[in-house]
């Protein structure tokens, strides 16, 4: 009972041992008195005995906690299987969609090669600790290099020229790579609040965080003293949420950032007060959740609510920091003079103010936390042409900030620099026009500058007579539709801007600013025409304005940033066959060709790629790249490409494949080996374009050996199991070509195990293009007689005889091909009948597809060879139409008519024999 | 000199004068002879064709609205090359042509001339804290009203100071303002705004007299001149 009541005390095991020692001692003492006492003795042997007990559970206590200070530190640090957690997690959360997804591409850099301790970088680099490298494609910025180090996320410089990744670190390391990316991009930023999965994210972070303040618990129990370490680490923990801050922005926005100014001393207590309260939450919840799991939902919750708290305490702390740069108190007394004086100091203090170093964050942050932008906002109002510029003039400069592009769209700036486009003054027209341009790199500000008339406005400021000899009057409108053009491309990034652009009569304006030879106007006008290119609409404009033959010329400027424009127009553009075939009138194969030689410049490979791809669609481009060995040298490129490169690659090496000695050309530029190989990625676009690349390589016998030798066929079959559509359906076609020109290929099908279930379950799909595919290969695969049967007993003919209602001819051309090979084994024929696939496929006769019709009359000459599917023929008046087509040019056709009316005809002629007889 | 502000000329002397007065300035030989004929309405009762300084304040007043006196008294002294007090034909045509039509130049040196208040070829911090000091509209409210000012000048000066010898030399100054055009007038406004610039040299530019304007604008310029 002693033990009951001072259990969980501390000291409770040093008052037993007391106890017991005293009565050890006691017992010496009874020893020399009267010997043999030995009950007492038994007693005394008893308690010591319960005390060691004691020491080991206590003992046991401490082991069980370093045991599991052991297994935290190692998670804290990164490991290989939350690296690829991370990874998957933001790849669901990635796609083109700007509106939808949070980064465009995200995916591992490198061969894709993992070793066996989940590590893939390098054995030399794992040395340094690193894991993997990941490549990320935000919407808005360049490429970004992560490496995955034991130690974080950080940036490193990325691949080199020849691929080689440049290991070195940049910037700051991140606990997590959510953190780093909201650092990175605005963009993800704001999409990662929005996405559905937010919760599971912050649960993720705030878990992390828990963890670590844990593991800071355990460590420091012992010696007692945690709570001056965990304020440290939350100091810590705040410097490295920097990105967080981006989200405490939002809730900034409510309040201009004037008040805090005003609120003076109050507002910056606040939030200590908030650190104070916090710790004291802290202190107790972390400790019950290392004793009892039941506790850890409990304080995931409370933790949640907690870091918003904190992010808001970050973003306010900023303010309080004591050692704010002295840019800082600078900034805020010129801004003081801009609320303050008249004219003439406002500019005396603008003219200062872009003294500092305006492309420097703290210096961007600054103006805007000392209420500097609401000022240069309100000036914007003003008369003072000078004061407007100068304003401008700052604004332009530090609108390159994510944050301050929000803030000045908050503020209501885009509205009032719409309005000072119709100025009359050039120099202020400009000046509006490039702000526009950066703070419109976001879709409310895009909308905010449709919704106030801003696209018509910018859309006039482009219409510059064009003069050819250079004077200052001339050079200055040249600048004031250069300016706008800069704005148009960015507003131009929106839908529905486009079509207000294209509505105000951009594109005559546009056309007739292509004509320019200035660099710099062409930039913007190409960048805003391949934005465009997008819209159907521009297209055909684009085609009929005759700005093709521009930009081909284009093509061979000597700036890198207007040929990748030009090409990325083609790109778009050349969607339509009439403008395929005016690049290709215009010259403009050539210099494409010639552009893949610039492989350092990832994007304008990309490009330049791109429009080989749409060009290679028409057959007299295919030749003319041909001759310019196109193929040779995209092949070439297949190796070491970033994915929005071998995207383009390789859809251009399948359309180049249609041609059939250019199949042949791939095979000798030894391109096979690097198709079959990028089947194994996982860029869906990619695997849509590896698999027709490959398929159409396939056509040819010899190709066919090489990839059978390289397993391709297996690793198509796989790709069926694909999440997306178009990857099943191209996999699927390709897999048909495999089936007809590989060697043994009814033992190659069986070879896979649970392939042919798997292609017959593809049969469910509700997707007409794989629909259409699957019944291609499964019609292939029908010709191996054991294959036959194993489909059969898979269920293929209901599922087959279930298609058969369907009016897209593409798939009853496959699908009728599909039935006409099923009919070849045991009683399908009777099993088609009875599912009631016969009487649709005699509407088929109907289509206007020729090709539709050979393969109908291939399955009714099959079917009739049952007397029941007969009648049923007969009674949906098949020989009517078979009568035409028995006179068809086409001899397949003619002979399946032929054979079916055959059949029928046997039928009742026995028929009539056994009546009569 | 006196000579020049006889009102009555022989034909071919006065020609001479035009002449002159038109490669002296960016005006045309007609429109100097509109300027010479706005001066003349100006001071329809005196002797001699000249503008005295409060004429000139109403002038710069009504035609280009510069109402800050210190400003325009010392634009009055830019314009008075010789300093007589007055304002004669050569000077009027000089310095309007400054004012409408001047090139970079010409305006850098006029707005250096006004602010550098004893004409020792240098703009001092005192002449500087003289020029601003009204420039703040509302000084916080316990702060000395002056220290908002010196903070200014001294702002100021840190921008155009580049040979760091506390003052601005007329070379500190091109090279500053080159950089900067918005700091022309960084000491006050002594050169008219745009709108009444063209609002001015609609009555005396060729441009408008010739596009049938002419009988409207002379009767707009009489208007305004006798007003």
């Amino acid at each position: 009972e002693r033990f009951a009541t001072v259990e969980g005390d501390d000291n409770s095991i040093f008052r037993f041992i007391e106890e017991i020692t005293k009565e050890i001692e006691q017992l010496a003492k009874q020893h020399a008195e009267n010997e043999g006492n030995t009950e007492k003795q038994e007693e005394i042997e008893e308690k010591k005995l319960v005390l060691k007990m004691r020491l080991i559970l206590l003992r046991l206590d401490q082991q069980l906690l370093n045991q599991s200070i052991a297994q935290i530190t190692k998670d804290v640090r990164l490991t290989p299987i939350m690296v690829d957690g991370e990874v998957t997690i933001l790849q669901e959360l990635s796609g083109d969609d700007e509106r939808k997804h949070v980064l465009e591409t995200i995916d591992f850099w490198g061969d894709g090669y993992i070793f066996k301790n989940g590590c893939r970088a390098p054995p030399q680099r794992q040395l340094h600790g690193d894991i993997a490298y990941i490549e990320v494609r935000p919407f808005d910025g360049n490429m970004l290099y992560i490496t995955a180090n034991t130690s974080g996320y950080y940036l490193n410089k990325g691949p080199d020229n020849r691929g080689d990744m440049n290991y070195e670190k940049e910037g700051d390391a991140y606990r997590e790579l959510v953190t780093l990316l909201k650092d990175k991009s605005a963009h993800f930023t704001e999409m990662i609040d929005k996405q559905e999965f937010h919760l599971k994210v912050q649960e993720k972070d705030d878990y992390m965080d828990a963890r670590r303040v844990e593991e800071d618990d355990d460590d420091r129990e012992s010696t007692a003293g945690y709570r001056p370490d965990r304020s440290k680490q939350k100091a810590e923990e705040d410097s490295k949420d920097k990105g967080q801050k981006q989200k405490a922005q939002k809730k900034k926005k409510l309040e201009p950032s004037l008040k805090w100014k005003a609120l003076g001393m109050e507002e910056y207590q606040e939030p200590d007060k908030r650190e104070t309260q916090k710790l004291k939450k802290k202190k107790t919840s972390p400790r019950m959740k290392t004793k009892t799991p039941v506790d850890a939902e409990d304080s995931f919750s409370e933790s949640s609510t907690e870091s918003e708290e904190e992010e808001e305490a970050v973003e306010r702390r900023s303010e309080t920091n004591a050692d704010l740069p002295s840019e800082y108190w600078q900034i805020q007394k010129l801004v003081k003079y801009l609320k303050g004086g008249n004219q003439t100091a406002t500019i005396i203090a603008l003219c200062s103010m872009r003294d500092f170093n305006l492309a420097q964050e703290t210096c961007q942050l600054a103006i805007r936390d000392v209420g500097g932008l609401e000022v240069l906002i309100n000036l914007l109002d003003t008369e003072e042409v000078k004061c407007k510029i100068g304003s401008l003039k700052i604004l332009k400069e530090i609108s390159r900030n994510t944050q301050i592009r929000r803030a000045i769209a908050d503020l209501g700036g885009l509205q009032t620099m719409v309005k000072i486009l119709r100025d009359p003054d050039k120099d202020l027209k400009c000046l509006a026009a490039e702000t526009i341009a950066n703070v419109a790199k976001f879709r409310r500000a895009r909308r905010t500058v449709r919704q106030h008339g801003g696209i018509k406005k910018l859309v006039g400021l482009l219409d510059c007579p064009i003069v050819s000899a250079t004077s200052p009057e001339a050079d200055k409108d040249a600048e004031v539709a250069r300016s706008g053009a800069l704005a148009l491309w960015s507003c131009s990034k929106s839908k529905k801007n486009k079509e207000a652009m294209r509505k105000a009569g951009a594109i005559p304006l546009l056309a007739k600013l292509l004509k320019s030879p200035n660099e710099n106007m062409l930039i913007p006008v190409v960048g805003t025409l391949q934005e465009c290119a997008s819209e159907p609409s521009y297209r055909l404009a684009i085609r009929t304005e005759g700005m093709i033959e521009d930009l081909v010329k284009n093509l061979k400027s000597q700036s890198d940033e207007l040929q990748m424009h030009c090409a990325s127009a083609i790109f778009k553009c050349a969607e339509e066959k009439e403008t395929r075939d005016l690049v290709r009138q215009y010259g403009g194969l050539d210099p494409l060709v010639s552009l893949l030689q610039k492989t350092e410049n990832k994007e304008l490979l990309a490009a330049a790629t791109g429009a080989i791809w749409k060009c290679a669609i028409s057959p007299e481009n295919v030749t003319r790249f041909q001759e310019l060995r196109a193929i040779e040298q995209l092949v070439g490129l297949l190796n070491d490409q970033p994915e929005e490169v071998l995207v383009n690659v390789v859809g251009g090496l399948g359309e180049l494949a249609k041609d059939p000695p250019n199949r042949m050309l791939v095979r000798k530029a030894g391109g096979i080996p690097p198709l079959v190989n990028l089947l194994t990625g996982t860029n869906q676009a990619l695997l849509v374009n590896v698999t027709r690349a490959v398929g159409q390589c396939a056509e040819e016998q010899d190709n066919m050996v090489i990839i059978d030798k390289l397993d391709g066929v297996r690793l198509l079959w796989s790709l069926l199991k694909n999440q997306n559509p178009d990857v099943q359906a191209s996999a699927a076609w390709a897999i048909c070509p495999c089936i007809e020109n590989a060697k043994d290929a009814g033992e190659m099908v069986r070879s896979f195990v649970g392939g042919l279930e798997l292609i017959v379950s593809l049969l469910k799909s509700d997707h007409r293009e794989v629909l259409a595919s699957v019944c291609a290969a499964i019609a292939n695969i029908a010709k191996d007689e054991e294959n036959l049967a194993v489909i059969t007993d898979h269920g293929v003919v209901p599922m087959l005889a279930r298609l058969t209602n369907t009016v897209d001819d593409k798939l009853r051309r496959h699908l009728a091909e599909a039935i006409a090979r099923c009919c070849n084994w045991g009683n399908n024929r009777t099993a088609f009948g009875r599912e009631g696939a016969v009487a649709p496929l005699v509407k088929y006769l109907k289509s206007q597809d020729e090709n539709v019709h050979r393969s109908t009359a291939r399955a009714l000459y099959q079917l009739s060879k049952n007397p029941e599917n007969c009648i049923t023929m007969h009674e949906a008046g098949v020989v009517q139409p078979l009568m035409k087509m028995v006179g068809s040019q086409d001899e397949d056709l003619q002979e399946a008519s032929a054979g079916c009316i055959g059949n029928i005809r046997r039928l009742a002629l026995a028929n009539e024999k056994a009546r009569y007889s | 000199m006196p000579s020049k502000a006889k009102p009555v000329y022989k034909g071919g002397e006065r020609m001479k004068f035009i002449e002159m007065l038109h490669h002296k300035s960016h005006f045309s030989k007609t429109e100097v002879e509109r300027l010479l004929q706005m001066l003349k309405q100006q001071c329809p009762n005196s002797p001699k064709i000249r503008m005295d300084r409060n004429k000139f304040n109403d002038f710069v007043h009504k035609n280009f609205e510069m109402t800050d006196e210190m400003i325009v008294d010392r634009v009055f002294r830019a314009f008075d090359e010789d300093n007589d007090g007055f304002i004669n034909e050569l000077e009027w045509v000089k310095g309007l042509s400054i004012f409408l039509r001047g090139t970079m130049e010409e305006k850098m040196k006029f707005c250096f001339d006004v602010y550098d208040m004893n004409a020792d070829g240098y703009i001092s911090r005192e002449e500087m804290f003289h020029l601003l000091k009204n420039s703040i509209l509302k000084p916080a409210t316990e702060e000395d009203p002056d220290e908002g000012i010196k903070d200014l000048v001294e702002i100021t000066l840190k921008k155009f100071d580049y040979d760091h010898d506390t003052r601005v030399s007329f070379d500190d100054w091109t090279k500053c303002v080159n950089e900067d055009n918005l700091l022309l007038e960084a000491l006050g406004p002594c050169l008219p705004n745009l709108k009444t610039k063209n609002a001015f040299l609609e009555l005396v530019s060729d441009a408008q007299h010739d596009t049938g304007m002419s009988i409207s604008a002379q009767q707009k310029l009489k208007g305004k001149v006798t007003y």
